[in-house]
């Protein structure tokens, strides 16, 4: 802790010493953060499994996979898959993914293990909730896993679980793989609600002397702001699953209308709308995207000052931008209702809120851009991570211009247009965040590198990679080809769009980039084990917290003293100091030399 | 209000940024997150009532008597029990035990009448033939709804009369401190705030009007 230089002496908690209570149920928000990031990276290959599977039938829909048959006998016979088993993957692709994965590793994983390093605390403001939020996750995973299990197979009705599909037993799936959906949720939701009011409650009380809020690190701010969002979100989810439920299992009628017939039979309900469903869940389900794209905009914006050696341009436009987003991602959600019935005044409110949602976009791409711009880069794989974040983020949001206005949207809507853009701007966007994140973080973590070789090559066949998935997508939306349907190869006027070759064009490259995906696995595994032993403190040269403590850091972070903060998060390249940085630690008289006049 | 009591344990261990904002100390701002959170799954299922009711022939067939005077008593109970809360966070905070213990069964005790009151109206209504999927009034979302919002509101009563005895043995015994006591009206006060949108709204809008 040569960096310090002054400390506050706090009481030190001594280290837990058995197994369990080290590493099993720890209360260390460093263990918990390693736990969110292994839950993610299981939950991350089980989704990548289920995509592969949604595009092998999409492109040969009569094929036989051996394969399948013994393991799905029910949802693919004779290996053949059938168009439920098909929903069915595509629903729990979207689930595991948006909940399991872009939820869990940014906020969960990363913001516990480096808020409260970055804030100077010794632990989270409560440490047993925090162990609490995690195992609520890993049960809510549990109960996302027994939905293959059960009799009817996983539920069929998206990620987004659309009444009447999703609440009745009758139509077209029988069992409680959708009631055990609901039940994942719920916990989920419970988990993360926790989880928000620990962080929120962390970044108010228990930051170090010193450290003003407009001296945070981006990545608190974003984490802190993504808190927040979960915070408000997650509730209305919970309600919305309660009622779903009962729906389900109690035979009340929320959300089911009258005079609905299934399988030739009239439904014994009436007065519940479908519609009701939609507020309630993106009410949740569009900050939700705002919880999976915030954490990454914050490793970006750290990550690109770091190695660019220069301060994040427009600190505070940024951290205006995210609270920005953060307030208008709660107002938009009628854009993905545009289709559902709605009056055209409402749209246009909608409409005209989402494209508002473009200026603090806009403002932090610039600030990014600006950031880059005459900097001495130093092009390490996490720089090159964050720098792919930025293309992905630009490309996915352009796209959302378009959809973001109702008479656009009426052609685009349920396409691969819309495929393309979410998975751009939510999905693969948030997961450069996570690589750049994990690559730069990982020897402080762990006390080693990770290979900066497996990691090039890697960024490279990934970056092309998904590119080559979902750029042809965008075409592929404006034939327009819809999205959700097992089986279009024999559709006409699609085969006649080119849609065939193409759609066979994306399965090979996604087969291509899912393999890509081992090689990160694999530099993970081997760099925990044999990589790069990392000694110093800093190998980075950054200027936040984490980077004063040793790699990996004790068990309460700062052994007790506590750093005094004199300077913001991102002092690069200061004219006449010392040396090109200066961390949050350092007071002036180790930054700058001495001068004759004092 | 003295604040002298509530001086942040945050504050105490030197955590340096110390300076809570404020002024309130972190279990007292997690209830208050936590009730941001709560009020909001409310307000999501209160918005569903109010859009349900809004799309349908809602009927309204609650009786003067015995509903509306039975719900009123309810409310009456429930009321008291705030009261009796804040004798209780009075008392903590001149440190008297023994008295903020006995205010705090007090309110439990309110909250367990409340519910006695409740279940017994409850099965009143079932017995009427009102229940989840159905009434004889007219659309089954009467129902649904009914038991949905109380039930939960009930729910959080009866988590609250447990809680309120954890704080209260806990207080008397000096294992909590007066924050504590605090931090657990907060939680009493907002289930009682909850109860005053879900008795107009369930109950009184829902008078028959002769």
């Amino acid at each position: 802790m040569t960096e310090v230089a002054e400390y506050v002496e706090v009481h030190r908690h001594p280290e837990p010493t058995s197994f369990i209570s080290k590493w099993i149920f720890s209360i260390d928000h460093k263990v918990i953060g390693i736990q969110y990031i292994l839950l993610a990276i299981v939950a991350v290959f089980i989704g990548m499994g289920l995509s592969l599977l949604v595009r092998l039938r999409l492109v040969w829909p009569e094929k036989s996979f051996a394969i399948l048959g013994d393991l799905f006998p029910i949802g693919a016979p004779d290996g053949v898959m059938t168009p439920e088993f098909y929903l069915a993957m595509l629903t729990m692709h979207g689930t595991v993914m948006v909940f399991m994965v872009l939820t869990t590793a940014p906020q969960g994983g990363f913001g516990n293990y480096f808020l409260p390093i970055q804030i100077g605390a010794a632990d989270m403001a409560f440490p047993r909730l925090n162990m609490l939020s995690f195992w609520t996750t890993f049960l809510s995973f549990c109960a996302l896993m027994v939905a293959f299990l059960v009799e009817g197979g996983a539920p069929i009705s998206g990620w987004t679980a659309y009444p009447p599909l999703s609440a009745l037993n009758a139509a077209a799936m029988e069992g409680t793989g959708q009631d055990w959906w609901i039940i994942s949720i719920a916990l989920f939701c419970i988990a993360s609600l926790l989880g928000a009011l620990n962080f929120i409650v962390t970044t108010l009380e228990l930051r170090a002397k010193g450290l003003t809020m407009m001296r945070l690190p981006l990545t608190v701010w974003t984490w802190f702001v993504t808190a927040i969002l979960g915070l408000l979100a997650f509730g209305v989810l919970l309600a919305a699953g309660i009622l779903l439920l009962l729906d389900r299992n109690l035979g009340t009628s929320f959300f089911i209308p009258g005079g609905l017939v299934v399988n030739d039979q009239l439904v014994n309900h009436s007065g519940g709308s479908p519609i009701l469903w939609q507020h309630l869940f993106w009410f949740f389900g569009h900050p939700e995207v705002y919880i999976a794209i915030l954490p990454g905009m914050g490793v970006t914006s750290h990550v690109l000052a770091t190695f660019a050696r220069k301060t994040v341009f427009g600190y505070k436009a940024m951290v205006y931008a995210i609270l920005a987003i953060g307030g208008l991602g709660f107002v938009v959600w009628g854009h993905h209702m545009f289709m559902s019935g709605m009056s055209p005044y409402s749209a246009f409110v909608f409409s005209v809120l989402t494209m508002c949602i473009g200026v603090p976009s806009a403002i932090k791409t610039f600030n990014w851009i600006g950031t880059l711009w005459g900097g001495k880069i130093r092009f390490t794989t996490p720089m090159l991570y964050a720098i792919g974040f930025v293309s992905l983020f630009v490309t996915g949001g352009l796209s959302g211009i378009f959809l973001g206005q109702p008479t656009v949207d009426l052609w685009f809507h349920d396409t691969y247009f819309v495929v393309a853009h979410f998975h751009l701007i939510m999905g693969v966007a948030a997961i450069f965040g996570m690589f750049s994140g994990l690559t730069f973080w990982f020897p402080k973590m762990f006390g080693r590198f990770m290979s900066e070789g497996l990691g090039r090559i890697h960024f490279w066949l990934t970056f092309i990679g998904v590119y080559a998935i979902f750029g042809p997508m965008h075409y592929l939306g404006m034939i327009p080809h819809p999205r959700r349907y097992a089986e279009t190869t024999g559709v006409d006027f699609l085969a006649a769009g080119g849609a065939n070759e193409i759609q066979y064009f994306i399965t090979i490259a996604a087969m291509i980039t899912i393999t890509a995906q081992f090689l990160f696995l694999f530099n993970f595994l081997w760099s925990l084990f044999k990589g790069k032993v990392c000694t110093e403190d800093n190998p980075w040269e950054a200027t936040t917290l984490e980077w004063a403590i040793p790699s990996p850091p004790p068990h309460d972070n700062f052994a007790g003293k506590i750093p005094t903060v004199y300077r913001g998060a991102y002092d690069f390249s200061l004219p006449n100091a010392k040396r090109d940085f200066a961390m949050q630690c350092n007071s002036d008289e180790m930054v700058f030399p001495r001068s004759s006049g004092d | 209000m003295s604040e002298s009591h509530s001086t942040s344990v945050a504050t105490q261990a030197g955590w340096g940024g110390g300076v809570s904002p404020y002024g309130v100390g972190y279990k007292k701002l997690g209830m208050w997150l936590f009730i941001v959170s709560d009020a909001l799954t409310f307000s999501a299922l209160i918005v569903a009532y109010s859009y349900v009711r809004i799309a349908n022939d809602w009927p309204t067939p609650f009786e003067f008597y015995p509903a509306i005077i039975f719900s009123s008593v309810m409310t009456l109970v429930l009321l008291s029990s705030s009261l009796t809360m804040v004798f209780a966070v009075d008392a903590g905070h001149k440190g008297d035990r023994a008295a903020a213990a006995k205010w705090i069964w007090a309110t439990a005790l309110g909250g367990v009448i409340f519910i006695v009151l409740h279940v017994r109206e409850w099965l009143h209504l079932i017995h009427d033939g009102v229940t989840p999927t159905g009434n004889p009034f007219g659309t089954p979302l009467f129902g649904g709804t009914f038991f949905t919002i109380t039930g939960l509101h009930m729910t959080h009563v009866a988590i609250g009369v447990i809680y309120l005895a954890i704080v209260a043995m806990g207080f008397k015994s000096g294992k909590y401190d007066s924050e504590d006591v605090e931090v657990s009206g907060l939680y009493w006060h907002f289930v009682d705030l909850v109860w005053m949108f879900v008795f107009p709204m369930v109950y009184l809008m829902s008078t028959k009007v002769s």
